[in-house]
């Protein structure tokens, strides 16, 4: 039972964007293209699943007053590897990224994970908070893109490599802001404001 | 040559405002933007850093990564600079001038994690910048960051006055602020021909 909520934690009670507002600079800056989101997702997740497994298993070997750079010494391994993954398999997606793959390495929810979960727990819990909490950055991160794709641009994009769709969306008028950083502002300042005023209710 | 660096100064600092439209350093720019003492003072360190860091990581790129063959090292080698350099900034200010240590104290560690560092040291390297104008850029988006920096914070202490709807206090206006901050700074688009 616990296994479970370590998974699922944080995808709503937890969620990194919404409710711990961490790793926001990647979250507003791609969020463009509903595929652009995913894509950080996916590699979010496998950022942080991998670097939670590896700093769990060794967590007893690591001293106390250096674990921070061991932490970011295994955390830019795996996001090298990413980056490097990516530049090979899926080039039009590392170049929409840019210097936002390689900014993982300094995504807040990363290390703080490292230090709050998988320095003190097992490894499975430590593997299933990983996928746990990429999953609630992919969602939010899905999330905000499809808001702004829709409003901006009047389509889902769901196309890599040219693979999958582009769904568009009949009868509205771009409003071009959306796209832009402006519209990434708006969106989550509005998105965190309707979470709050449910909250709320619910609290009643 | 002046002229030159002049341009990379205010794409770096209005047009291309790394907080407004590139999405670097939001974390500070959220925390940090309560009082307007505490924003100058994170905003000179980041400047501080920001200049020095773009040189450093310029030299670290350019003679040894490069030369030795091991750019795929690029990622874990700045990140860690960065950490060293920010330790050793605040070493270095501790010893020489006490006052401004105490000025800048709890925000020099805090900007390790600011991602406007690592973001900028990344962009000279994509940008070919040599080592002047790595540092200029550093400095340039040091004085948009503050600039962002100290307009939210001016804004948000007007704003403990406002009637606010209770759902919107705190983070999401802040975020709907900015995005407005965001649009204004959009009239600066047009002074850097690219």
């Amino acid at each position: 039972m616990s296994h479970l909520k370590n998974l699922t934690k944080g995808i709503f009670k937890e969620n990194p964007i919404f409710v711990i507002m961490l790793g926001l600079c990647p979250t507003l800056a791609v969020s463009t293209k509903v595929i652009y989101g995913i894509g950080m997702g996916v590699a979010v997740i496998f950022v942080l699943t991998s670097s939670n497994v590896i700093i769990s298993i060794i967590r007893k070997f690591i001293p106390d007053k250096i674990r921070i750079p061991a932490y970011i010494t295994v955390i830019s391994t795996f996001v090298t590897i990413t980056d490097y993954l990516m530049k090979a398999y899926t080039p039009e997606l590392h170049k929409a990224l840019g210097i936002f793959i390689p900014l993982i390495v300094v995504n807040c929810i990363i290390l703080g994970r490292a230090e709050a979960f998988a320095s003190k727990n097992t490894v499975l819990d430590s593997f299933l908070d990983g996928i746990g909490m990429g999953l609630g950055f992919t969602l939010a991160i899905t999330l905000i893109a499809t808001i702004r794709e829709i409003l901006g641009a009047g389509t889902i994009t769901l196309k890599l490599l040219n693979y999958g769709w582009i769904f568009e969306i009949k009868g509205i008028n771009p409003l071009v802001v959306m796209i832009l950083p402006p519209g990434a502002l708006l969106t989550i300042g509005l998105l965190l404001g309707i979470f709050n005023s449910f909250k709320k209710k619910e609290a009643k | 040559m002046a002229e030159h660096l002049l341009v990379i100064i205010i794409s770096a600092a209005l047009v291309n405002n790394y907080v407004l439209s590139r999405f670097l350093g939001l974390c500070p720019f959220i925390g940090v933007s309560k009082r307007l003492s505490s924003a100058f003072g994170m905003g000179m360190a980041v400047i501080f850093v920001l200049t020095l860091a773009s040189a450093v990581t310029y030299l670290i790129n350019r003679y040894i990564l490069i030369q030795y063959k091991i750019e795929f090292l690029r990622t874990l080698s700045f990140i860690l600079v960065i950490a060293v350099l920010v330790q050793f900034v605040e070493m270095v200010i501790l010893k020489t001038a006490p006052g401004l240590y105490k000025a800048l104290g709890i925000y020099l560690p805090l900007i390790t994690t600011n991602c406007a560092v690592l973001g900028s040291a990344l962009l000279n390297v994509n940008s070919n910048f040599n080592l002047i104008e790595s540092a200029v850029n550093g400095l340039g988006a040091g004085i948009g960051f503050t600039i962002a920096l100290i307009i939210m914070a001016s804004i948000r202490e007007k704003l403990e006055l406002a009637k606010v709807p209770e759902s919107f206090k705190g983070a999401p206006i802040t975020f709907i602020i900015a995005g407005i901050l965001s649009l204004i700074f959009f009239c600066f688009k047009g002074l850097v021909s690219e």
